[in-house]
Formats: C-alpha cells, structure tokens, sequence
C-alpha cells in the first residue's frame, strides 16, 4: 500500500500553482492528504503529479465578514471546529466538524479539501449545501464564485475545472434567532455517515415555522436539500403529523441503492427518525434563544 | 540520529528523489529521498525509529500517529516530502532520556492497558497531543472513547485503555 509514482511541486504562490495544473490535466492539488493520500495509497488514485500547496502564500486562515464565514484552502478542520469566532458566530459549524473522522485526521485534513473530494457521506459538503453557502475557484483566468448547488455535480464530482484551485469557502450565518442541529447515523463516531441531516429553522412570534432549511448526506450521489420537506414545513406548527408528512416526503430523495454499508431501505428509515429530531432539535433551540 | 538502518531506496531505483531537511525529536535531520516515500517509512526505515508502526497504511488504525508542528497525524498519510521543515515528535521522545516515563505511558503500564503492544506507540501519541491541547477535557466514558476513537486495538477491549486515560489525567493533575 505505497503510491504509485508521481511528480511533486511545492509552489511559493497560487499563480505558479494554477500554471502547474494547466499544463498537466492528470495533475491533483494535495492539501492536508487525508482522502487524497489514502486513495494513492490503495492505488485508485494515480495523479501525474502533485501541486502541494502547503506553502502557497494567502491560503491560510478564518475570516467572517459579509454575513458569511470565509475559510481559506489550507485551514484544517480542527481549526474550524475549535475557531472561537466561528463557533460564536455560526455554532452549527463546531456541531457538524466535530463529526469529521478523528481528531488526528481534522488535524491534518482541510475543510476545502473536503468540498473538493465531495464524497456524498461527508458532513463539510452537506454544511456548505445546508447553508447555502460557495466556493471561489482560481484558475488561469481569474477567479470565480461558484454556488453551493453548481458546485456538487455527482459522485466525487465537482464543477472545479482540473486547472482550477478553490481557494476558499463561504458558510453564512444561520438567520437571527434561527435554531440549529446536526446528527448523523454511522456504524462507529467518525466513520462516514449512513446518513447524516442538518437543520436550521427560524420561528415566528406564534412558533410556527418561519424559515427551514433542511439537508442530507449519504443519500444519493451528492449532499442535497430537501426542498419538499422545507415547503411542506414552512408556516407548520411542526405537529407531529406535519413532521412525518415531511420525512415521508423525503423518502424519494434517497437514490442510492443498497451497499455494504447499508441497504437504501435502512438508509431511508434512517433519514425519516433523523429528519424529525432534527427539526425539533433546532427548533428547540430557536424556541430557547426567543426566551433568552 | 542514533539508530541508523540500511536505506530503503535500492540503488537502481528510477523514483525522483528529493531532499527532506526537518528536525525529529529536536533534532535536525535531512536525507534525500523518494518523492513518494511516506513519513512513516521515512521515520521507520531512514532513521530507524520502528517505535511508530504501521498498520493499515490508509489511516484507520492510527498505530503510525505522531505529532506534525504539534499535532498528532498519521504519518501513513503524509509524504515524508510534505514534512520538509516540519517538527515531528515520535514516541521515541515521550519518555524522557533517563528512561522515565511519561504520566500517559504510566498510566498504560499501572492500568495495564496493552497486550500486543502493537497499536500502543499510536494511542499514546494521540492522547499526549489531547492533553497538550489547551482547553477543559472530557474525561466521561463517552468523552474519553470519542478521544479513542481514531485509534483501533485488537487485544484491549479498550476497557483499560479507558481507565489508563483517567489515570494519566490524574498523574497529570487534569481529572
């Protein structure tokens, strides 16, 4: 279990990063190595070359401005999960991180990185899909914004063109006085999700239902949102017959069929029980916050 | 480095070789190796510190974990090449020179928490780093086997591992 052969670059800057990855399409950009690594080492992966980015200048860091929380290509997911500011600003963040593998791979392994490997049980993709949130790809010819529903194409497949490098992430705030939960149903804490679902949700004056957003990992070949759970809830009281109209209606969302993980009829039963605590979970906490 | 074993680059190799200079256990070391050489075997066959094993070799045991700049990693999934001008702390540098040994590894030996011994030079490492962490830790079941929870033993049953943490806190005045 070693890689196979490949070329290594370590680039000073993103300029010369990106000039490496355009004139090698069979190139892959290395970060913390903690999908990319084990895959080379099983040999399903097979770069050319690797584009190390440890040391590119300006990759680093956390910043929150403009409503959202902005996490560089290098920042590893320990760091987003213990970052005070973004805990304080957006708490449903520390929530999902903490279910990222171990602690010595969110040491190493990056939130980018993630979004970037887009396995479809992974729980960065899904935050960034609950939220809303996009990336901002660099290539050649500048930069752009990518959106959270163009940028997860299908399995492992994004819309990062091979001689672009995502330089960064957007997570937005949760709404004011939204609530917030995640859970996921795995076989071991840290191994991929079964199924994961996130939930923010805002009420109004009389606790119904003021906004929802509601998302799921693990059930097809990319994270999705559960647009017709979120409609059916909006204005809801969240009675329990509401709820189960809403899970039940999430059913079809699971597209996946069965492996050795699980088999689609488990994972759907999953997604149903795992929808409704987290609607009332988040409620919950919206409901606390108004009292507060 | 005191311990030296035969290179692990046979000569005829066409593999690109690259120049690693990073410091080990407080000491700087530099050799050229193989670009696609892992830290694990950079540790284990360059500089002969077997102290750090590998299991798996794709990140699921946790029997390879030492500290990169500070934080426990698993060094089967780090190019020795990635490690240029990085600090690494192995096992070897736990116990101090005189052969005491560290709160955490007297903890494993009074609570008896390894058989095989395999997967022992990962766990310490991993709780090592957890307890330099700044920051409250939980030392509930729960908590400490989520602390656990990266690393795999097949002998333990993990109950004494469990009680080793505690103690280890206790040692250490963190309980």
């Amino acid at each position: 279990m070693k890689p196979s052969l490949f070329g290594y670059h370590a680039p000073k800057t993103l300029a010369e990063a990106v000039a490496i990855l355009a004139s090698d399409a069979d190139a892959a950009v290395l970060a913390g190595g903690q999908s990319l690594l084990p895959a080379m080492n099983f040999r399903v992966a097979a770069p050319s070359t690797l584009v190390d980015i440890q040391h590119v200048a300006g990759l680093k860091g956390i910043t929150i401005k403009d409503g959202a929380i902005t996490v560089r290509a290098m920042t590893r997911h320990r760091e987003f999960e213990l970052d005070a500011d973004a805990r304080q600003a957006n708490p449903l963040v520390a929530e999902v991180m903490q279910h990222v593998a171990h602690v010595p791979i969110r040491n190493r392994g990056t939130v980018v990185g993630s979004l970037c490997h887009a396995d479809p049980s992974a729980e960065v993709p899904l935050l960034l899909v609950l939220l809303g949130g996009s990336v901002v790809a660099q290539g050649p010819q500048g930069t752009r914004e990518i959106e959270t529903e163009d940028f997860f194409q299908g399995f492992m497949t994004t819309a990062r063109r091979a001689d672009e490098i995502i330089v960064e992430a957007r997570f937005p705030l949760l709404p004011a006085g939204a609530g917030w939960a995640f859970d996921e149903v795995t076989r071991r804490h840290g191994d991929f999700a079964l199924v994961g679902v996130g939930c923010v949700v805002a009420l109004d004056a009389q606790s119904k239902v003021q906004t929802i957003q509601l998302a799921a990992c693990g059930i097809a070949d990319r994270p999705a949102r559960l647009k017709e759970a979120e409609a059916l809830l909006a204005g809801s009281s969240l009675t329990p017959a509401d709820l189960d109209a809403a899970a039940n209606a999430s059913l079809s969302a699971v597209s996946g069929s069965d492996d050795m993980h699980a088999s689609a009829s488990y994972r759907r039963r999953a997604l149903k029980a795992l929808i409704k605590r987290m609607v009332i979970k988040a409620a919950e906490r919206a409901h606390a916050g108004a009292l507060t | 480095m005191k311990r030296m074993i035969k290179p692990s680059i046979p000569e005829h190799s066409d593999d690109p070789r690259v120049t690693v200079t990073l410091t080990v256990n407080g000491e700087a070391v530099s050799r050229t190796v193989s670009v696609r050489m892992l830290l694990s075997d950079f540790l284990r066959h360059e500089l002969g510190l077997t102290g750090t094993h590998v299991g798996c070799e794709h990140g699921v045991c946790g029997c390879c974990t030492v500290h990169i700049d500070g934080k426990a990693g698993r060094s089967c999934l780090t190019l020795a090449v990635q490690a240029n001008g990085a600090d690494i702390r192995t096992i070897e540098s736990v116990a101090d020179a005189d052969g005491a040994l560290h709160p955490v590894q007297q903890a494993f030996k009074e609570c008896h928490a390894l058989q095989c011994g395999f997967c022992t030079p990962g766990m310490v490492m991993n709780i090592v780093n957890r307890f330099d962490e700044p920051g409250p830790l939980d030392l509930t079941d729960d908590g400490i086997r989520d602390m656990l929870s990266g690393n795999l033993c097949r002998c333990t049953g993990y109950i004494n591992i469990i009680a080793a943490v505690r103690r280890a806190a206790e040692l250490m005045g963190r309980a």
